[in-house]
Formats: structure tokens, C-alpha cells, sequence
């Protein structure tokens, strides 16, 4: 019989260091050019800010709102990064937001306060997870279609349950998360929430097995069933959990602002999608970085801050994100073929 | 022979990938209305040959010589201008367009340049197909609702829609029963009476001596003889042409003692329709099984359903005694089964990641407490495992893709090795591995059967199964031909075996 081969425990914590500095440094060195590219982006960004508004944008009160408005869609990033990293796409994000925060909202919800709403908004985008998840992995349907669908039946129901009318939230306990009081050393709960959220993903993809499970899946999904990997349970926790991110990141938006509404989430499909990309996720999947997906986010809303108090129009936004979007594209596929 | 010029010579044809040399002064010449066979064991070049032939590949020195006069074949397009059509082993039609308009797909009769006469495609596609004896097929079907068989009569519709003057048919009888053989030599019987050339690619015999006119046979990369008489020549001495080696290899010494006790693996009554029909086979620890037919007799996909990436019709898997769920790859992972499969790339590599995590990927809860990966445990695993197969570079960090195919091979069996398991099959071990490095590969295949693993190989270069394995299956069209000790048999025989079904004379 062959025994499986036991590590040498005690060579193999410094080994890496010792005799593979290249190869070690190579990795490295890949993900810090592309992280070190979109903080100097940011940064470039924080100095326009500053320049062009010096008072109002290096506000204090102005940084907690753009890592505030960050928040609600980073946490769903998060989620969809997972789901880009194993080769598919969840286009139902948006609207899982908007019916999960109606569906949180409604009075029937309110009577049971804080837990009832916060309980309620994540059982939701659970709950249109496991769809999501079914369908792609067990049903055999496209992502893409499967999402799609979810799209249009969760908005249709959000709709269904508001008629159209914003819901105003009335539990206190609620409310007062978004209030200054509730900050703690200036960090507002919201933004706390989204770093404890990116902290556990950024775990969860480098450091356990459900990442590399992800990763293997993403990379090539074949040889990953060959491997022995359950390939469609993983497709399904993954769309569970990216409902799960819907589910929390509609909490927060009824935090900020206090309110259920059917249009709640709109284009979030896209902005986390294309967050994830400029981020350095591979959209054929293998290869993630939740680091790249938080500094995406980052930097769309600061360029969305900096327009505002500008005063320029949404329209010069739209352009400007499309413009980054082909740009970051473009040098990551150039960064791509020289290493 | 003709006074005339041959309709096409091909002279000192050579050709090289990175790494191989596929074409090595290959000469043909082939007349006007002659079926030419073209012979050779896998991988002796006769596909590149006919890429050469068909503009696909552009060959690095050599001259092409069309009725007498010296030609570039640039292009498909330029090997279809001069009247070359070649139907491919893989159908290259479009499933989601009709039979007529793939018929007349780059060709289409046009009215002002640009409308598409779809009646007048679909009536002369009627009239190919009627000449090519199967006027049922009706020219507004789609492709991809057609059997395998119609889509080649399709496919040759195709080629005859040019003003053809050679039609190269790689093993065109592989898809085809019995009588839909008769009707392809009936069709290849009417094109030479008209003065095409057919080059026809097979490694059935028979069909060679029934429908051949001249035979020249490739082996590693050269012809090896030009021009034989199709049905006079002996079968003995073709196949000794074909086998007749250049490069030895060196396999490692068999233990003397054979393995003795109760087998790890058992088939019992394997099937699956279309594929291969009940197959028994059993594997003891310690040993080797070679599998040895032609491509398309069933070999991986024996493997492939005994691992559970395919679902049986018939039988079961049984390791340690214990029947297996079918159609189940982590049951029979679980059971210790492991695959180092045929498309190393496409079913077994992740390419973006590092050997470690190519290593690691089939024993990750090994180094893993709840979920968490300690990955200090997981880098001394896999970097014991690539040492006892002496991968190099010896540094389990770098990335899979800059490994050598040998070693991405090695980076596989070290997977298996991680996961203790202790049935391994090897599909095409050594597809995409230089020579240099075989020798190597299969002394680590044998030093893993002496250590207790049970070994299943397939390949389909015969020397390999027989230098390799301690007992071998002779496969031909998805049965088992024949059983023997490997060294009871040599190349000449399973080649007949493989070829003719019985022992040649």
C-alpha cells in the first residue's frame, strides 16, 4: 500500500522563505503592481478631490458619506466577486437589494423591530440565493439566464409589495445606526460592517478551502470534478452566498436611508461587476482578489463624490466610469502578457 | 504509371513544433484517378501531412508540385482553389446551419453579389447528395439532427461542391457500419472512375486492400516506403514497416516475483452503449495493466466510466470488494481511485495556480481544520510528494504552466500520491512528453506499483504498453480481443490484433 505522503512539519513554515524568495516574490510582486495601480488611481483621484473642492471634499463629515455610500455596494462586490472568481455572474443582485429591503420593511415586518428587519432583509436574499444556486447548479440553466430571471421576478415583486410607495422605517433602534451617535472614533456602523464583511471574504477566498474550492471551479471546472471536488454544491453555496452579501448590504440601506423602496439597488449588477473587474478578477474566472474588488468600489464612489460636488451631471459620470472601466481593462491585459 | 506528370508530388516535406519534429522528408506523389493510402501508427505524421496538403499548415521546406508545376498552398483557400478537399476524422460543419447551406458555406450561389439563392443551394446540394447515393437526406435539415454517418456524406457533398480534382479522407470508415462502408467505396469507386484522386487514411487493412491502389506508410515522421501495390504486398510487411523503430526506449526491469493476492480493482461487466461492451478486467496491487487498441476502441473512455466521469449502461466497479456508485467521481475517489487523464491541460491541470495547489486540490481537508487551510502543512506535503517523483524545478511555489509536460504530469501522480490512493490510471501517461523524459516517468509509474499502488494504462503507442505494463488487454472496437503477459506478445502481434481481430499468418 502506499501511505499518503506526511509533511515534514517542522522544515515547511520557513522553507518558502528560505529557498524560493523568486518564486515567492513573483507572486507577490504580480498582485502588488496590480493593487499598487489601483491605489495610486485612488490616490490621484483623493488629490483631484482635493484640489479642485479642498474645503468640502477633505471633509471629514464628506470621507465618512463616500465610505458610507461605498459600503451598501461593497458588500455586495464582495459576493459577486466570489461568483465571478468560479466562472459565473449574478445579475440579480440589484434587485435581490430592492426586494429584500422592501420585503424588511413592510409594516407587518416593522412590528417585530430590529431582528425582524435585520432577520427578514438576509432571509431574503438568502432565499433568492438558493434559487440562483439551484438553478445554475442542479437545473443546469446558464448564470447569466438564471440571474436574469431573478432579476426581473425580484423586481417584479418588490414592486408588488411597495405598489410603488417608499415604506419609512419607524424602529428607532434602526434608524439611530445611521445617526452620528452611533459612530464609533468617527466610524460609522455601516462602513464597520462592510470591513468586517470584506475582511472574513478576503479570508474565506486566500485561506480556507471553500476559496480554493471557488478558485479550482473558476480555473477550470473539469479538472476540478476530475479532482474530486463537488463542483455543483460549490456553484450553490456560491449563489447563496452572494444573496447572503444582497441580504446584509440591503440592511445597511435601510439604515442609510430609512426606507424600503422598490427601486432600491438599481444598476448595482453593474457597478459590482465592474468593480470586480477593474479590481483584477478574471471574468472567465481562476483568479480573484477581494483587495482589488473593495479598491474598485472605492474608487467609482469617489469619483461619483467628486462629480457631485463639482456639479457635474450624471451623464459626465456614466462616461468618465466607462472610460475607467476600458482603461483598467486594457492595462491589465497589457500587465498580463509581459509577465 | 502515367507519361504524364503525377497530379500531385509532394518532395522532402519537413515540419516542426516546438519540440517535435512531425514531418522529416516526407514524399508523395499520388495520380489522377488512384486511391493512395496513407499508413502509420499514431503520431507518425500523417495528420500533419495532410494539414500540409490541405493549406492548413504551411510546411518549412519542401516543394509541392500541382500537374507538374511547383505551388504554395498559402491557405485552405488556396488548396481549394486548386481543386484539394479534405473531410476531416472531427466533421467540421456548422450544426445549427441546414445540409445546404453548409454545403455552400464561402461559396454560396449569389444573386447581385450578396442575396443568397437559397432554392438553387438546396436544389444542386439534392443533386450531390443523389450522386453521393443518399437522396433522403433533404438539404433544409439542420446538420446537428443528422446521424454521424449522413453528416459525412454531407461533408463530402462539401468537397464535391468545389471542382475537385483530390479528396484527402482521414479514416472516413471510423463512424460508419458495415454497409454504410459498402456505400463509401461505392462512392470512392465513382469519383476515381473520373479521374479524382482519393488519398484515404485508415488502419483497417482490409479496407486498404479492397479499395487501395498504392500504399506509402509513415513512421515517425518519415515515409518509409512510397508507392507499395496496395493488394499484393504482404500484411506482415507493412506492419513491419510501421513498427520498425528509431528511438528506443528504455523501460524499467519487471519484478521477478509476479504479485500475488486479491485484486484492489475489479470491472465486472462493464459497458457502455456505443463505446465498449462488457468488459471484465481485475488489477492486483503491485501491478500494471496496459490497455493497447486504436484510437476510437474505447480506451478512455474504459477509464473515464471505471473512474465515474462517465455513467455505465451495464456492470460495476469494484474496489476492496466494494461495489462503487456508478457514475460517481468522488465515490470512486473516495474508494482511492485516481486519474491522470488524457487532456492533461483541459481535465486535470489548474493553470493559473502554483504545483502546490495543483498538488493539494484532490486532499485539501488533509491540512485543513474547519474549513482553514494551514498552508505551511500544505507546502511540506506537496513538496514531499514532488520529491519522491523527483519533479523539477524542485519548488512546489512556482506556477503549473511553467512546468514541462513531463513534469505537469508529475505534478498529477503527485496528486494521487497526496491522496494515498491506490488504483491509478494512466491515460496517455506520456502524451506531450519528450522522449528524454519517458524513461523517467515510467520508471517512477513502475517504482509506484512496486510501492502496492494498482496501475491501468492506456496508450496508444504500442511499445509503451507492452515495455510498461505486466499484463495487457488488446482492445478493437470496444472489446477485448485478446489477454496475454506482456511479454508474451510483441508489436507485430497486437498490431494484427488490433487491425485484422486474429493473429496474421
Amino acid at each position: 500500500m502506499t501511505q499518503p505522503v506526511s509533511p515534514p512539519r517542522g522544515s515547511a513554515d520557513k522553507a518558502p522563505s528560505v529557498s524560493e524568495p523568486s518564486a515567492w516574490r513573483g507572486a507577490f510582486g504580480r498582485a502588488d503592481v496590480r493593487t499598487l495601480s489601483l491605489l495610486g488611481v485612488l490616490a490621484v483621484l483623493i488629490l483631484i478631490g482635493g484640489i479642485t473642492k479642498p474645503d468640502e471634499f477633505l471633509d471629514t463629515r464628506n470621507l465618512q458619506l463616500v465610505l458610507t455610500q461605498a459600503s451598501v455596494i461593497g458588500v455586495v462586490t464582495v459576493g459577486m466577486t466570489f461568483v465571478i472568481t468560479s466562472g459565473g455572474i449574478d445579475l440579480s443582485v440589484g434587485a435581490i437589494v430592492a426586494l429584500a429591503s422592501v420585503w424588511a420593511t413592510t409594516v407587518a415586518t416593522q412590528e417585530y423591530g430590529f431582528t425582524g428587519i435585520l432577520f427578514t432583509a438576509v432571509l431574503v436574499g438568502v432565499g433568492c440565493g438558493l434559487v440562483n444556486g439551484l438553478l445554475v447548479a442542479y437545473g443546469g440553466m446558464v448564470p447569466f439566464i438564471a440571474t436574469l430571471a431573478m432579476l426581473a421576478s425580484a423586481r417584479g415583486l418588490a414592486l408588488q409589495i411597495t405598489d410603488g410607495r417608499t415604506q419609512i422605517v419607524t424602529v428607532p433602534s434602526v434608524l439611530d445606526l445611521g445617526e452620528r451617535d452611533a459612530y464609533v472614533l468617527g466610524v460609522p456602523p455601516l462602513v464597520m460592517v462592510f470591513a468586517v464583511v470584506t475582511i472574513i471574504g478576503w479570508l474565506v477566498l486566500n485561506r480556507t478551502t471553500f476559496g480554493r474550492r471557488t478558485v479550482a471551479v473558476g480555473g477550470n471546472a473539469e479538472a476540478a470534478r476530475l479532482a474530486g471536488i463537488d463542483v455543483r454544491r460549490q456553484r450553490l453555496y456560491l449563489y447563496l452566498l452572494s444573496g447572503l452579501c444582497c441580504g446584509i448590504a440591503a440592511f445597511l440601506l435601510i439604515i442609510l436611508s430609512g426606507s424600503g423602496q422598490n427601486t432600491n439597488g438599481n444598476l448595482y449588477e453593474l457597478d459590482a461587476i465592474a468593480a470586480a473587474i477593474i479590481g483584477g478578477t478574471l471574468l472567465s474566472g481562476g483568479r480573484g482578489t477581494i483587495t482589488g474588488s473593495v479598491l474598485g468600489v472605492l474608487i467609482f464612489t469617489t469619483i461619483t463624490n467628486i462629480f457631485a460636488l463639482n456639479n457635474l451631471q450624471s451623464d459626465v459620470q456614466q462616461i468618465a466610469k466607462g472610460a475607467i472601466i476600458v482603461a483598467a481593462v486594457l492595462v491589465q491585459r497589457r500587465t498580463a502578457s509581459t509577465t | 504509371m502515367a507519361p504524364e506528370p503525377p497530379l500531385l508530388s509532394m518532395s522532402g516535406i519537413t515540419k516542426s513544433f516546438p519540440g517535435v519534429r512531425a514531418l522529416d522528408g516526407v514524399d508523395l506523389d499520388v495520380q489522377a484517378g488512384e486511391v493512395h493510402c496513407l499508413l502509420g501508427q499514431n503520431g507518425a505524421g500523417k495528420s500533419t501531412l495532410i494539414k500540409v496538403l490541405a493549406g492548413a499548415h504551411q510546411p518549412d521546406t519542401g516543394t509541392i508540385r500541382w500537374r507538374g508545376d511547383e505551388v504554395t498552398l498559402r491557405s485552405p483557400i488556396a488548396a481549394m482553389r486548386l481543386g484539394i478537399a479534405t473531410i476531416y476524422q472531427e466533421l467540421d460543419l456548422v450544426e445549427h446551419l441546414s445540409v445546404a447551406e453548409n454545403v455552400h458555406l464561402g461559396h454560396e450561389p449569389t444573386a447581385a453579389g450578396f442575396v443568397v439563392r437559397g432554392k438553387q443551394a438546396k436544389a444542386s446540394t439534392g443533386l450531390l447528395l443523389k450522386r453521393l447515393g443518399h437522396p433522403e437526406i433533404d438539404p433544409a435539415r439542420l446538420v446537428g439532427e443528422l446521424s454521424a454517418a449522413q453528416q459525412q456524406i454531407v461533408s463530402m457533398a462539401r468537397a464535391l461542391s468545389h471542382d475537385v480534382r483530390l479528396i484527402v479522407m482521414d479514416e472516413p470508415s471510423a463512424a460508419l457500419d458495415p454497409d454504410e462502408v459498402d456505400n463509401l467505396f461505392r462512392i470512392v469507386g465513382d469519383l476515381t472512375a473520373e479521374g479524382v484522386a482519393v488519398v484515404y487514411i485508415s488502419h483497417r487493412l482490409e479496407e486498404i486492400r479492397r479499395i487501395g491502389d498504392r500504399v506509402t506508410v509513415l513512421k515517425d515522421g518519415r515515409a518509409v516506403a512510397v508507392g507499395l501495390p496496395a493488394k499484393s504486398t504482404p500484411t506482415r510487411e507493412v506492419v513491419s514497416l510501421m513498427t520498425g523503430r528509431n528511438v528506443e526506449y528504455v523501460f524499467p526491469e519487471r519484478p521477478v516475483a509476479a504479485p500475488d493476492g486479491p485484486a484492489v480493482l475489479e470491472v465486472q461487466g462493464l459497458a457502455r452503449d456505443g463505446e465498449f461492451a462488457a468488459l471484465d478486467l481485475s488489477v492486483q496491487p503491485g501491478e500494471i495493466v496496459g490497455l493497447a487498441g486504436l484510437v476510437g476502441s474505447g480506451r478512455s473512455e474504459i477509464l473515464e466510466t471505471i473512474y465515474g466521469a462517465r455513467k455505465p449502461t451495464a456492470g460495476q466497479v469494484v474496489v476492496d470488494g466494494k461495489a462503487l456508485k456508478p457514475g460517481s467521481v468522488r465515490a470512486a475517489v473516495r474508494a482511492g481511485i485516481g486519474l491522470a487523464p488524457e487532456e492533461r491541460k483541459a481535465q486535470a491541470l489548474l493553470m493559473l495556480e502554483s504545483v502546490t495547489r495543483n498538488v493539494s486540490v484532490s486532499s485539501m481537508s488533509r491540512f485543513s481544520r474547519g474549513g482553514w487551510i494551514d498552508r505551511g502543512a500544505e507546502l511540506g506535503a506537496a513538496r514531499a510528494a514532488t520529491r519522491e517523483l523527483s519533479l523539477r524545478p524542485d519548488n512546489p511555489a512556482v506556477p503549473i504552466r511553467t512546468l514541462s509536460g513531463g513534469n505537469q504530469q508529475k505534478a498529477v501522480l503527485a496528486r494521487w500520491l497526496l491522496r494515498g490512493c491506490r488504483v491509478l490510471l494512466l491515460d496517455e501517461p506520456t502524451r506531450g512528453v519528450d522522449v528524454g523524459a519517458r524513461a523517467e516517468l515510467y520508471a517512477v509509474v513502475r517504482r509506484l506499483a512496486d510501492e502496492g499502488l494498482a496501475v491501468l494504462l492506456v496508450s496508444s503507442e504500442v511499445p509503451e504498453v507492452l515495455g510498461l505494463a505486466d499484463r495487457v488487454l488488446v482492445l478493437r472496437e470496444g472489446r477485448v480481443v485478446h489477454t496475454a503477459p506482456a511479454r508474451e506478445l510483441d508489436e507485430h502481434r497486437v498490431l494484427d490484433l488490433v487491425m485484422e481481430g486474429s493473429p496474421a499468418t
